[in-house]
């Protein structure tokens, strides 16, 4: 089976005045196959959204390559990416600051399907499916952002990010801004939309106890690097690299 | 429970600031009508000389008295308000589109455009109005549409600054990132978010700047190089009555007054835009 993301050597320097030059993310490989989740952990500064934007083209990479569906995406542009964020889609840390203030929630969702030419009846339509399945009745399409709470709001931006039937969702520490009860809660709707839909995870988290119990692969990234990659019992029982040992320490 | 409460509070609040916003808003309309119709409605020719009859006081013939060539005072404020307004209006619209246009694409699209355009703003900036404006008189001579022309060209900055640091702003919101992922392009960027987004700091920008402009542009009439006598103008007119101040202080108050009078109603409709723009007021249910 091919693999839904490849991503290869990639790296990111950002070059500052008069200092050398960053690397925030240096020569990552990895792959995530349909259906896999595969959790990304690190600490601040790591490089994990930097990666998020990266692998959905917000910004350009230095070297290396990203395939989406066997498709070279690091140098496409404007127009040439909208089939592949059909495939590919995100969904943000804040909430209520991934959507439009001074529009309401059903407009952000269904602006991919606008965009397409979808007709208003027919893309609300579909949105309303997908709000009831993020388990959110279908009058909140009319709501603003600033009149729902955190997990409500996070639960349209997961439906948004469905709307056009992606294969794989990147989630930026998508849980990091919630409580832990609606953190869970969270978890639970995403592991019912992946059985359904078949659907590959980039679940970028801090959080190790929830990246062992809820991702089939994970990573560890530190200083731009991957210093671990495997199967989660196998990276926090038996960690290797020195940083992957002191961030379970810290935890466990 | 709770979220109740604040949302009828929003509420109430929502709805004083729609009953000012109507109310200056009427007032803004009735002295637009005034200004439109204001041949109509002054009792005398605003230009009829009447040497009998200079330097008469306010009285019910003449409400605000008349000048020293018998001209009446009150049709002469009238009618000057269409030079005064109209040309403050058309001089706020033009440079806050053009701003606004200007500013959003250098803030959108950044790189070497945004530095040219920022240090021709920097320059337009740094320029002192006066200095400009007599440059421009002395090119072109005196008149209303130079004056308007010359603050045109260095107020533009200013909105344009708003509306890049707007865009600037805005363009690295993670829903700008999610529009962008939803497969707009960046027309659709700019029209569907960036500007409805930016419009409420450039609109009020805008209202306040009423005031100032009208200000300047009755200041350069009153150094002589906006309107030329013996046009009506605000600023014309109370240049043409300084030296008689303590003597015959109707000259000078009369069109101070309708300046004022201009500049308040104004500045209050743009406090009022800026709540009523401010998301955290708008739309409750």
């Amino acid at each position: 089976m091919e693999p839904i993301l490849r991503v290869t050597e990639l790296s990111k320097s950002f070059s500052r005045a008069g200092k050398n030059e960053f690397l925030a993310v240096d020569h990552a490989s990895f792959e995530v196959m349909p259906g896999e989740i595969l959790g990304i952990v690190g600490e601040s500064g790591s490089g994990k959204s930097t990666l998020a934007k990266l692998i959905t083209r917000q910004i350009d990479a230095t070297t290396g390559t990203i395939e989406v569906d066997g498709q070279d995406i690091t140098k496409l542009t404007g127009r040439a990416l909208i089939p592949v964020y059909a495939k590919i889609q995100m969904v943000f840390q804040t909430p209520a600051g991934s959507f439009d203030q001074r529009r309401t929630l059903g407009d952000g969702i269904c602006e991919s399907l606008r965009n397409k030419g979808v007709s208003k009846a027919e893309r609300e339509a579909k949105a309303r499916g997908l709000l009831e399945q993020c388990g959110l009745p279908g009058e909140f399409l009319e709501r603003y952002p600033h009149q729902v709470s955190g997990g409500q709001c996070q639960r349209a931006a997961i439906a948004r990010a469905l709307m056009c039937d992606p294969r794989i969702l990147i989630f930026d520490e998508a849980t990091s801004a919630l409580d832990v009860t609606v953190q869970k809660q969270i978890i639970e709707l995403l592991q019912k939309l992946q059985k359904e839909k078949a659907l590959a995870y980039l679940f970028i988290c801090h959080n190790l106890a929830l990246v062992q119990q809820f991702c089939d692969k994970v990573i560890v990234l530190y200083d731009g690097k991957i210093v671990e990659h495997g199967l989660p019992d196998e990276v926090i029982l038996h960690p290797r690299s020195d940083y992957a040992k002191r961030l379970v320490d810290a935890i466990f | 429970m709770n979220g109740t409460v604040t949302v009828r509070v929003q509420k109430i609040k929502r709805n004083t600031i729609k009953a000012r916003l109507i109310f200056f808003l009427a007032l803004a309309a009735i002295l637009l009508l005034i200004t439109l119709y204001a041949d109509r409605l002054a009792p005398y020719d605003p230009y009829a000389q009447d040497l009998s009859k200079s330097m008469l006081a306010p009285s019910a013939e003449h409400w605000m008295g008349t000048d020293r060539y018998g001209r009446d005072m009150f049709s002469r404020v009238l009618v000057g308000a269409q030079t005064s307004v109209f040309s403050t209006l058309a001089l706020v619209a033009a440079i806050s589109v053009f701003g606004t246009v200007v500013g959003t694409l250098c803030g959108y699209y950044g790189g070497a455009l945004d530095s040219i355009v920022m240090r021709i703003s920097d320059v337009c900036l740094a320029f002192p109005g006066l200095v400009f404006a007599l440059a421009i008189a002395a090119l072109l001579g005196g008149g209303v549409s130079n004056a308007v022309l010359a603050l045109a060209v260095i107020s533009w900055p200013k909105y344009a600054r708003v509306a890049r640091s707007q865009t600037l702003a805005l363009k690295s919101s993670d829903f700008m990132a999610a529009a962008r992922l939803s497969g707009s392009n960046s027309m659709q960027m700019i029209l569907r978010h960036i500007l409805p987004n930016s419009l409420g700091p450039i609109l009020v920008t805008a209202m306040l700047d009423i005031g100032t402009m009208m200000m300047e542009l009755a200041g350069l009439s009153f150094l002589g190089l906006g309107a030329q006598p013996p046009t009506a103008e605000w600023g014309n007119m109370m240049s043409g009555g300084r030296s008689m101040l303590q003597t015959y202080p109707w000259l000078v108050l009369s069109p101070g007054f309708a300046i004022f009078v201009t500049v308040v109603i104004f500045n209050l409709l743009g406090d009022t835009v800026r709540d009523y723009m401010d998301p955290k007021n708008s739309r409750a249910q």
